[in-house]
């Protein structure tokens, strides 16, 4: 019985030291300073971003008075509208062509600015960030007086060449164009300043190769410029392409979706189909179809970094 | 140390003096005895405007003895809908929240009826018209009471000069300051006929085409005068009558004499196109007229707002009511009905219409002959008739009758402008009919 119990208690002790010491050594970890570290942040977006998704995706199941669970109901009423596939195409649209250009522009810009020497390249590129770091809904405002039905300044200066004047924000056509060219205006700096950080690191001693073997111009920027920004375009993009295809503001400010529902993203239908028609659980519906269309953009995105992580 | 010890007998005879003392003390009322209010309030557009309501409540918080908070929330951006729909969701907020027309509607279930203020509301200050019933009355429960301030008619504004010399038009002698009107010949072919005049002088109507309040409440008071309701008071769809087919084939004629990107124009677009000096008449309440006076003063003094023109089943002019509603989870619900009383009295209500200059329209019958309205100016009497003291339209608002569920959504997804606009853009009419049966059949969802 006695030796039983000197057993036990040896055997405790030398259980307490080892936990003792595992917990040193788990706190001693690396990882576990980071995860502590990173907690508040993980903590931050669980409140901030887990939640209302979850409570999004339980809104998307209730009908319209919020009283009955209809589960998947209203997405199966969703794809009989009309307008929602009107919806969906326009911010495909939207998204897609803005990226397009946002991309092009910042490409070329950041070519032109990292060939600026010195001094004079900070203020370009501080100049060149204004866009960007002034709140969208500011400047879209500036958007609108200028696109104004009344008082466009751009028709107005279109008047001396004896164009115009151009319904800016009351044709289809141009209202989507109007829409577009906003949102480049807006996000193409952001493309300007990683391509610029990405040129910045590809090595001189392979253009200066590359002018050995003769190459000219285009054949540095596709054999050299392109495979070296390849990951950065890549993540650029995809960024930048979930970032647009949830734009709000622009639309909202510009055209609220009009004329007939012709500019409509899948955050501003929302909006008006979940506020302002008091129909929150089809609007939570409908914000929540940009999470597919997404996740199939970032699996294909992300695939292809990885793919060339693994190639370096 | 020493420590005095309590007995159990000191313990229980200082207890039993303690709570005599406290049941036989006489109440005390301190600065705050009747608790806490916290107060939402729609953000007038007029300068000025907020301190009357500040004032008013601010009188009654001190005879009540009542801590009152106010915040003023604008409408711009739909900061208010948002506020209600936060509000409701969270079960937690203001006690008391101004709400514009289609809410109180859209919140029944988180309101506290009313009925003991209304009753005695409507004997002291009249009758509501039928529109307000609409809105603010679910199944015999007053959902909220009408809110003066924000109440609007969005009838016509005029510009006396250029209706007299292109449209052949004296809309002062038709609305004549102080007295009745006269209107035999004030119809939707006059109307049009001026519109084509006007539009022909380079001086076009501006009314909207666009999804936003102003536009839907255009179409709405033209399609209620043809009799067009898309959804009928049942709930059933009635899209596919002749009353709609006659309202659609009016509005593509208006729309040929309307500016040219009049389908992008939100509810600042037709202010400036009346400020600008560019426009005979907008369908507007008179906040464009009141920014004239301050920025084109030669453009305001020409102004003249009066009633609607009338269609062949009657005469209806844009009503937007506001109201105040208390949410059923509010902490003090018996102060806040108190305070409604008091901002619903004659006197609150005729110093709400004097400091928004004749903007804010009572929802009571007795209250719609204030001096402000004649007195106001330039020119005097310009609105006279704004709040249609001769009752010689119907009050309505776009999309009724149909079950207010319903209608909210007819009128925020500008069903009645859009499918006007299809109609006039080339699709064929039975096109632009499948297409707004559709929408409504989608409206139906409970």
């Amino acid at each position: 019985m006695a030796d039983v119990v000197v057993e036990r208690g040896r055997v405790a002790r030398a259980t307490g030291a080892r936990k003792g010491k595992s917990l040193r050594n788990a706190l001693g970890r690396k990882s576990t300073v980071a995860f502590f570290l990173t907690l508040p942040l993980i903590l931050l977006i669980a409140l901030l971003v887990l939640y209302p998704a979850f409570y999004s995706l339980y809104l998307a199941t209730l009908n319209k008075a919020m009283t009955k669970f209809v589960g998947l109901g209203n997405f199966t009423f969703l794809f009989k509208r009309e307008t929602f596939w009107m919806v969906v195409q326009q911010s495909c649209i939207f998204a897609i062509t803005a990226v397009i250009f946002k991309a092009l522009i910042g490409f070329i810009v950041a070519h032109f600015v990292h060939n600026i020497p010195g001094k004079k390249q900070r203020k370009w590129r501080g100049m060149l960030l204004v866009p960007w770091v002034i709140p969208p809904a500011m400047s879209t405002l500036a958007w609108l007086w200028l696109f104004d039905p009344s008082y466009s300044a751009f028709n107005y200066t279109l008047s001396f060449f004896g164009v115009g004047p151009i319904p800016w924000l009351g044709d289809t056509f141009w209202a989507r164009f109007s829409v577009i060219l906003v949102n480049v205006w807006y996000g193409a700096p952001f493309f300007l300043i990683m391509y610029l950080a990405a040129l910045k690191s590809v090595p001189d001693q392979l253009y200066e190769a590359a002018a050995i073997d003769g190459a000219n111009w285009w054949q540095k920027i596709w054999h050299i410029t392109l495979p070296m920004m390849r990951n950065i375009i890549a993540i650029t993009t995809l960024f930048s392409l979930i970032v647009t295809f949830a734009n709000f503001d622009i639309v909202r400010i510009l055209t609220s979706g009009g004329p007939l529902d012709t500019t409509h993203l899948f955050a501003t239908w929302a909006f008006q189909v979940g506020i302002q028609s008091s129909d929150i659980p089809l609007g939570a519906c409908v914000s929540l179809f940009m999470v597919p269309i997404l996740a199939v953009a970032a699996i294909f995105i992300l695939r292809d970094v990885t793919k060339r992580g693994n190639e370096a | 140390m020493s420590r005095k010890t309590l007995t159990r007998r000191q313990f229980v005879a200082a207890t039993a003096m303690s709570s005599a003392a406290l049941i036989t003390a006489p109440y005390v009322r301190g600065a705050y005895a009747a608790g806490k209010l916290s107060i939402g309030f729609w953000d007038h557009w007029v300068p000025g405007a907020n301190k009357a309501s500040t004032d008013l409540v601010n009188e009654w918080a001190a005879k009540e003895k009542v801590e009152v908070s106010i915040d003023y929330i604008t409408s711009n951006n739909k900061k208010l809908e948002l506020t209600a729909a936060a509000e409701a969701q969270a079960k937690s907020g203001h006690d008391i929240l101004q709400m514009p027309s289609w809410w109180p509607q859209a919140y029944a279930e988180n309101l506290e009826p009313l009925n003991d203020i209304m009753e005695p509301l409507l004997k002291q200050n009249g009758e509501v018209n039928g529109t307000v019933k609409y809105l603010g009355q679910s199944g015999g429960k007053w959902l909220a009471t009408p809110a003066t301030p924000g109440s609007q008619i969005k009838g016509p504004c005029s510009r006396i000069d250029l209706m007299k010399k292109h449209a052949g038009i004296d809309v002062q002698e038709m609305y004549p300051a102080g007295g009745p009107p006269k209107v035999e010949n004030w119809t939707m072919e006059t109307f049009l006929k001026a519109a084509e005049a006007c539009h022909k002088a380079g001086f076009a109507f501006g009314i909207g085409l666009g999804e936003t309040t102003d536009s839907v409440d255009t179409a709405g008071a033209i399609f209620q005068s043809f009799g067009a309701e898309l959804v009928n008071a049942k709930g059933d769809i009635t899209v596919k009558t002749d009353q709609v087919r006659q309202a659609m084939e009016f509005y593509k004629k208006l729309i040929a004499f309307l500016p040219p990107d009049a389908p992008s124009w939100d509810d600042a677009s037709n202010n400036k196109w009346l400020i600008s000096g560019r426009g005979a008449m907008i369908l507007n309440p008179p906040s464009a007229w009141a920014v004239a006076k301050r920025d084109a003063p030669q453009v305001a003094e020409q102004c003249w707002t009066h009633g609607f023109p009338s269609g062949p089943k009657g005469r209806f002019a844009p009503y937007l009511p506001y109201f105040w509603g208390v949410w059923s989870f509010g902490k003090n619900k018996e102060a806040a009905k108190s305070l409604l009383v008091h901002l619903s009295s004659p006197s609150s209500i005729e110093k709400f219409v004097a400091v928004s200059g004749g903007y804010d329209l009572p929802a009571y019958a007795n209250m719609s002959k204030f001096p402000t309205w004649a007195e106001e100016g330039p020119p005097k009497g310009t609105l006279f008739h704004y709040p249609d003291p001769y009752k010689h339209q119907t009050l309505s608002i776009a999309a009724s009758p149909a079950p207010p569920k319903i209608a909210q959504q007819i009128y925020f997804q500008a069903t009645l402008t859009k499918m006007a606009l299809r109609f006039a853009r080339g699709e064929t009419m039975e096109q632009a009919l499948a297409w707004a049966e559709g929408e409504c059949e989608g409206f139906m969802r409970s």
